[in-house]
């Protein structure tokens, strides 16, 4: 399936001798089929499906990108989603289909290119073809008269095709050279679709044994250690991770600070990060390497990579118990509006020191609603601007039963709004506050506002395929740039000595094998060369 | 200062396209000319031949001469803009489109240098360049401004240089194929008659694209290269990611119909059309229509 001009070459199978079917009907099914799939058509209809396959990718929401727009979709179609959902067509690249495809076309790719390897091995060997018996029939054609003995035209036409593969041959009275340039043009065709199976192969011991996950950390020195799947809030394994061989660096994030324009674009975000590799780790060390996380600039530690891929607010707030018992709680809200910041939470209390289970699952609290972190003011809370300048939250205060019992994970955005429903859980005071601000509930418990804090949303990956990956697509680049630039040519001239051997009349011809256009002005500089020496003109 | 800069940077990006535009009417003169040659070369003598002859080729030398001051007051002109806004002026839709149809213009400079013979295709060429020139300096204009933080790289002035200038070839391409489709199909036998001759078309599209297709390769590498410092992975089948892949795969098919018995001319000509097409689809809906990470189109 590599391309070249010429059509003998396209398809390399047929050209060879066929052997004599002896269990004719299998092997010959099996012969067809192989010559099928290693054909060239074959390639172009494989690679038209390839890209038609790829298509929905594009066009239909994907659940490995945005599972909140696939649920769009399944709400806004409920009579087309299901199906497209068992045809795959919402982890097109994950479907067996598109495998499929793509597989076939790697072998049909390898079927096609490991005998032309075999066959261009061969041809590097070989000596170029004898000259044709009639020059004048090549498309590049040209003659002449040199003043000069046989030998003396041999050696300038020899001088001249330096750099050419070439061979002389006795022809006659005369002699003929024939020579060869261009052989990296299929090298560089070869080096190219090899290293298109390289960079799968490549791909693949990524999808294999990588992972990638994702996971807040407080800023002020909030820590992670990549110890195991728990420690992340969503974590995507590859088909060979159990997550127990995760490489156990740690990170501390020290301190994160993000800057805006007037107008609430982004202007940076950047997170100082505090680390240690897993070898440190293990050696006790209390020495920690710092790095400044930013966007674009990833921290690189044992093979993984930790990159900022967001931030936000956690507001802190102090509870007091009427037995002067007391608890701060910060834990990360999230943002509703990604140009404000505006976010929603939940943050949850248990009455400390209770142990009777009946009285703690009546009294544990839940602090919902919403953080600005710079208000509007005004009896309804909303944001205006994504940095902390006037922060403010407009918080409902539940108390009851948060239904942390029962086993089921619940969100920590949120409570669970069965056990309001079921009036477990009942609101019990309702309330705007600037940090510093506290309200009072009936039973005499204080909430204080005291502050925000930072988080960032950092991620976690590892992918032991991307370097080799880089490495093949650099081959591939290199392969297709020589395939393209270089033209495989021919050129051949025949010497023959006049009677008297005082002069010799020269012959050439010119064949370019690729790519005809633009070897005619090389083939000119040739003649021109060889046959107006610069002494005569 | 900076803000004159910007404005002065629109103008010039106003006034290249105006030129553009009269450069395409010069165009098309003379290749309306063209028709009445014939009749011309029948009736009259040698000195009304050489005058009906000389007349439309002095408006085609002089499309030529007015695209080539077009094209450098376009690169003035996003010169400024990169000035004035302090960054690589390819940061969003506007700038993108410029610099494509800056790429394309350039290019068929380049053809018509090469192969002055290629001339009759001049308003076909400047006709997309001038429709992406308007819809980007109208519906998908922005002021001057920075960039995000995600875009901040100097991967951009690459990957996006490198896009930019290999959309720019493959448009050219695709509309050197789309005339050889016309010019064979024989169909408009009024226009078809004045185009290039068809190989030469064909030839012209194929040149181009294989110069394009490896350049958009590196391009696409670099994009990756950038992606996994900047979005935690090399490749993610983000919406623009995928169409590019599916644009790779056609022009792969396409350089490969070029070797298939059969295919080698009309149906090779047509994959370079579906190609160009992916390109245009790519820029235009997956900026604007589909959400991705790419989504840096400044409107909407």
């Amino acid at each position: 399936m590599a391309p070249t001009e010429t059509p003998t070459r396209a398809h390399p199978q047929r050209d060879s001798p066929t052997p004599r079917p002896r269990l004719a009907g299998v092997w010959a099914v099996l012969r067809n089929g192989w010559r099928g799939l290693t054909s060239m058509r074959t390639a172009l209809v494989l690679l038209f499906l390839l890209a038609v396959a790829a298509l929905p990718g594009a066009l239909l929401p994907q659940r490995s990108l945005n599972q909140r727009l696939v649920e769009e979709y399944f709400a806004d179609y409920p009579w087309l989603a299901p199906t497209l959902d068992r045809l795959g067509f919402f982890d097109v690249f994950a479907a067996p289909w598109f495998a499929a495809i793509y597989l076939l076309l790697m072998i049909s790719l390898v079927g096609c290119v490991l005998p032309r390897t075999l066959e261009h091995a061969a041809a590097l060997r070989a000596e170029p073809v004898a000259t044709p018996r009639n020059l004048s029939r090549m498309p590049h054609h040209a003659s002449g008269t040199l003043d000069v003995g046989l030998d003396e035209a041999v050696e300038r036409v020899r001088s001249r095709l330096r750099g050419w593969r070439s061979v002389e041959r006795p022809d006659g009275a005369g002699r003929t050279i024939s020579a060869e340039k261009g052989y990296l043009r299929e090298a560089g065709n070869l080096l190219f679709h090899l290293s298109l199976v390289g960079l799968l192969i490549g791909v693949a011991a990524g999808k294999l044994f990588g992972y990638e996950g994702q996971v807040i950390v407080m800023s002020g020195g909030g820590q992670f250690c990549n110890t195991g799947i728990l420690g992340y809030d969503t974590f995507r394994a590859g088909l060979r991770v159990d997550g127990t061989d995760l490489t156990p660096f740690c990170i501390r994030l020290d301190d994160f600070r993000a800057e805006y324009r007037p107008n609430g674009q982004a202007e940076s975000f950047r997170g100082q990060l505090a680390y240690q590799s897993a070898e440190e780790v293990a050696s006790g060390s209390d020495e920690w390497r710092t790095h400044r996380l930013e966007v674009n600039h990833p921290l690189r530690v044992d093979g993984n990579r930790v990159y900022l891929l967001g931030h936000g607010y956690a507001p802190r707030f102090t509870v007091t118990w009427p037995n002067g018992e007391q608890r701060t709680g910060a834990i990360q809200w999230r943002p509703v509006d990604q140009a404000t910041l505006l976010s929603e939470g939940a943050t949850k209390f248990e009455p400390p020191g209770i142990t009777d289970s009946e009285q703690r699952r009546t009294s544990q609290l839940a602090i919902t609603g919403l953080f600005a972190p710079t208000s509007s003011g005004g009896d309804v809370v909303t944001s205006v601007f994504p940095a902390l300048l006037a922060p403010e939250v407009a918080v409902d205060v539940l108390r009851g039963d948060l239904g942390l019992d029962d086993g089921r994970g619940q969100s920590i955005f949120q409570v669970d709004q069965r056990m309001v429903e079921s009036g477990a859980l009942v609101r019990v005071a309702r309330a705007n506050l600037v940090p510093g601000e506290s309200l009072t509930l009936d039973d005499g418990t204080e909430i204080r506002f005291d502050g925000v804090q930072d988080w960032a949303y950092l991620q976690i990956s590892h992918d032991p395929g991307q370097e080799a990956v880089l490495v093949f697509a650099v081959l591939l680049l290199g392969g297709l740039a020589l395939s393209l630039t270089i033209r495989r040519r021919r050129f051949w001239a025949r010497l023959t000595p006049t009677d008297d051997g005082a002069r010799t009349v020269v012959e050439l011809g010119g064949l370019a094998r690729t790519d005809r256009a633009g070897y005619g002005e090389e083939f000119a500089r040739l003649r021109a060369d060889l046959l107006d020496p610069p002494e005569e003109s | 200062m900076l803000t004159e800069l910007a404005t002065f940077s629109d103008r010039l990006f106003v006034a290249a396209a105006g030129i553009y535009a009269l450069a395409m009417i010069f165009h098309a003169v003379e290749f309306a000319a063209a028709r009445a040659k014939s009749p011309a070369l029948v009736g009259a003598g040698a000195p009304a031949e050489e005058s009906t002859r000389t007349r439309p080729e002095r408006f085609g030398r002089m499309a030529v001469a007015v695209t080539v001051l077009g094209a450098a007051l376009h690169l003035v002109s996003l010169a400024t803009r990169g000035l004035a806004a302090e960054r690589w002026p390819m940061g969003n839709m506007y700038e993108f489109i410029s610099a494509i149809c800056l790429a394309a213009v350039v290019t068929w400079l380049v053809v018509l240098r090469r192969s002055p013979s290629a001339r009759p295709a001049g308003p076909f060429v400047l006709f997309p360049v001038l429709v992406l020139m308007a819809l980007a300096g109208s519906v998908l204009y922005v002021p001057t401004g920075p960039v995000v933080p995600p875009l901040r790289s100097y991967w951009m002035s690459i990957h996006v240089s490198t896009i930019s200038v290999s959309s720019g070839l493959l448009v050219v391409a695709g509309v050197a194929s789309l005339l050889f489709l016309l010019r064979r199909s024989g169909s408009l036998a009024g226009v078809a008659e004045k185009l290039p001759a068809a190989d030469a078309l064909d030839r012209l599209a194929y040149r181009i694209t294989i110069i394009a297709f490896p350049l958009f390769t590196f391009a696409i590498i670099t994009g990756a290269i950038w992606a996994e410092a900047a979005w935690g992975r090399f490749w993610g089948w983000d919406p623009k990611e995928t169409v590019a892949f599916v644009s790779w795969v056609i022009y792969a098919a396409y350089l490969h119909a070029r070797a298939t018995a059969g295919w080698r001319t009309g149906r090779a000509a047509w994959v370079n059309v579906a190609g160009f097409a992916t390109i245009v689809f790519n820029l235009f809906f997956i900026n604007m229509v589909v959400a991705g990470l790419h989504s840096y189109a400044g409107v909407g």
